[in-house]
């Protein structure tokens, strides 16, 4: 597959390949497609590293707020809870359980601490066998039994108690406090209060969120301690799998029971059970994103859009002036193949001009003999030399004859300068051709000969320009071999190469070439002749080879001689050229 | 008039031999040029008549032999060529006059006594 585009590719990119408009838009097409991969390519790459680049940048921004909410907030609260817990563990050791046994000073010391800290709902001392035994608040609760509590088992057991937010006796959502002393003469009790836990939503706030932004308490389990925006009132049950919380503040993306996208940030309040969230919902995170990313995109399809049709109005006019050059060289081409013609045509007139002109010479001749013979001879002798005048006539018939045969030949030739394609025996061409030469060869002195197979198989291909090339060849040997006194020779053998293939060698004994004109050979205007060649020759000869799917090769040694090998398709290609 | 004529062109040149030799001509013909530097030699013509192209060895090839042998005797070369070829090409020796075939065979007579009488001029060609 990818050699055949290649192949196609290099096909497209060939100038002699033609001049078919189909050609031109196909290479039109080739272009285009590769200018606009060129161009897009990087301009995506640079998109998608920027929408990445940009998509963390902007993660890190919408996390960094997150981040420090959930840092101050866990601060405040822990200092909101700090604080009464220490009022509370104050109170505890400051006072005895004789003290506080005493309902006033109990509730002297409550109204001092709910003067000095919000928050405070009541106070209660439970006694070592887990009964309440003075209770400062509003309910009714004094000598409640705490005995079976797990808060009082779990105070008296670690010294200390924060509770979950719970409904419990009071029926709101509280949270509790409890401090456990043992007195040096073996006397128990626990120091509980609660704290309306609007009052820690309250500190919560003053971190003061936007309205996108929702933060909230929840404990192990996901029952929220707090209320939230986003999930409703406290105790209700998260709707989302909590993410694992350390101590310091972590952000992650999460998707809710709902499916809705989240931006995350947890952290665990020290000395608790509770984790404070701060929740950002996808949605409102991601709307400037949203609309970068929009504005990104048209950049990107208008960019496209620009290059696609720059290139595509670029290439337009690329092609044109190069199908515009390619047709200008075709032209002169056309006008240089043309030059060589006449040239050849040139050549053959000398040649057919003294194959005329000797016959012609002849008829002269032998009528005037026999003019002579009726003139200068009287009556009898007229008689006795009726013979002779008869076959004086019989020569003037047959040199007709001859000269007839001359001009056909060449009326051939002349017609068959036309293109055509028809099936040929090469031997004939070749002979044609040869016939053309071989009074020129006779006077040099030169043997021309052709050993042709008996079973060459005839080819498709076009008489005129299969001819013009053995006549340029041909001459050019015997031209090689004007120079040579005596045994020049000129062979010409041919073969099939293989199936669809026939080769001709042309070879003569001539002076050669050197390596230097070799390698000029195919040039145009590159003669060896000085003044006589045109410098063409070759230069067509290779052409029409090229053109009739065929080709030349030239082989020469200086002073031994050259050798010419013509290939040629059985059947040319489907695209010959017919000029 | 002894003449020698050479031509590979034999009916051409046995004809026209045999129409000089009817005006009382003495004619000789050979069919190369070999023959022809081998008939000079034995005959001693008063001109020489000379095909341009011949096989082997050219009009032009032994004219240049006869140019050294024989200088003073008068040549007409025939050429079958409409134009003249590389006029240049002929050696600048003796009495020598270029004609085309056909030739007109009074014309060619005149030149004949022209070329032997030493009045001869040098002509391009004959129409």
């Amino acid at each position: 597959m990818g050699g055949s585009i290649k192949k196609r590719i290099l096909r497209l990119l060939d100038l002699s390949a033609g001049l078919s408009p189909a050609h031109y838009r196909a290479l039109r097409w080739l272009m285009t497609v590769l200018m606009v991969t060129v161009s897009v390519a990087p301009l995506l790459i640079l998109s998608a590293f920027n929408h990445i680049q940009y998509t963390s940048t902007l993660e890190r921004e919408l996390e960094r707020p997150l981040h420090t909410l959930v840092s101050k907030s866990r601060a405040s609260l822990e200092l909101f809870l700090g604080e009464r817990f220490s009022m509370v563990s104050f109170i505890a050791h400051a006072y005895s359980f004789a003290d506080l046994n005493d309902p006033v000073i109990f509730r002297h010391v409550f109204l001092a601490l709910t003067s000095e800290f919000r928050g405070f709902v009541d106070m209660g001392l439970v006694n070592g066998q887990g009964r309440q035994v003075d209770y400062v608040g509003p309910y009714k609760l004094k000598g409640a039994d705490y005995a079976d509590q797990p808060w009082l088992r779990e105070a008296e057991i670690k010294g200390r108690y924060i509770s979950n937010v719970f409904l419990g006796l009071r029926d709101f959502p509280h949270m509790i406090m409890a401090v456990h002393r043992l007195e040096p003469d073996g006397t128990r009790w626990t120091l509980r209060v609660t704290i309306d836990i609007t009052q820690l939503e309250q500190s919560l706030m003053p971190a003061g969120p936007d309205l996108e932004t929702d933060i909230f308490l929840c404990d192990n389990s996901g029952v929220l301690q707090t209320s939230s925006r986003l999930y409703g009132k406290a105790l209700d049950t998260l709707p989302l799998i909590l993410p694992p919380a350390g101590s310091e503040p972590t952000v992650r993306r999460l998707t809710d029971n709902n499916g809705k996208q989240l931006l995350v940030a947890s952290a665990l309040l020290t000395g608790t059970d509770l984790r404070l969230m701060a929740v950002k919902s996808g949605l409102a995170a991601w709307r400037p994103w949203g609309s970068l990313r929009t504005e990104l995109l048209l950049v990107l399809c208008g960019g496209i859009v620009i290059i696609v049709l720059v290139s595509h109005v670029l290439m337009k006019a690329l092609v044109g002036r190069l199908q515009a050059a390619d047709e200008h060289r075709a032209a002169i081409f056309a006008q240089m193949e043309h030059q060589q013609k006449l040239s050849s045509i040139g050549r053959l007139a000398a040649g057919v001009a003294h194959e005329v002109n000797n016959p012609l010479a002849i008829i002269y001749e032998k009528a005037g003999l026999a003019l002579d013979m009726l003139r200068l001879q009287e009556g009898a002798a007229i008689e006795q030399r009726r013979e002779r005048l008869i076959s004086l006539l019989e020569g003037i018939e047959n040199t007709v004859e001859r000269a007839r045969g001359i001009t056909h030949r060449l009326l051939g030739f002349s017609r068959r300068m036309e293109a055509s394609r028809q099936s040929l025996q090469l031997a004939d061409v070749i002979g044609e051709s040869m016939e053309f030469l071989r009074r020129e060869a006779g006077n040099r002195g030169v043997s021309m000969a052709v050993h042709l197979p008996e079973n060459l198989p005839s080819v498709i291909s076009d008489r005129g320009q299969l001819q013009q090339v053995f006549l340029n060849v041909l001459g050019n040997a015997l031209d090689a071999l004007s120079d040579l006194k005596e045994g020049g020779r000129i062979e010409v053998g041919g073969k099939l190469a293989d199936n669809d293939t026939v080769v001709i060698t042309i070879r003569d004994n001539g002076k050669g070439m050197s390596p230097e004109m070799l390698r000029h050979i195919f040039e145009p205007f590159y003669s060896s002749k000085k003044d006589k060649g045109t410098g063409l020759g070759m230069f067509i000869t290779y052409a029409i080879m090229r053109r009739l799917g065929g080709d030349i090769v030239v082989q020469s040694q200086e002073e031994l001689g050259t050798t010419v090998h013509i290939t040629l398709p059985l059947t040319p290609p489907d695209d010959m050229e017919v000029i | 008039m002894r003449i020698l004529l050479a031509d590979d062109e034999r009916d051409f040149v046995e004809t026209l031999a045999e129409r000089l030799a009817l005006r009382g001509h003495t004619v000789r013909v050979v069919l190369d040029g070999p023959s022809a530097l081998a008939a000079l030699e034995e005959s001693q013509p008063d001109v020489l008549v000379l095909d341009w192209f011949m096989p082997g060895m050219s009009g032009l090839d032994v004219l240049e032999r006869v140019s050294v042998i024989y200088p003073a005797l008068p040549v007409i070369l025939l050429t079958g060529h409409g134009q003249m070829e590389d006029g240049d090409d002929i050696p600048q020796a003796q009495a020598r006059i270029v004609l085309t075939k056909p030739l007109r065979f009074e014309t060619f007579l005149e030149i004949l006594e022209d070329a032997v009488h030493g009045t001869f001029q040098r002509q391009g060609g004959d129409s």
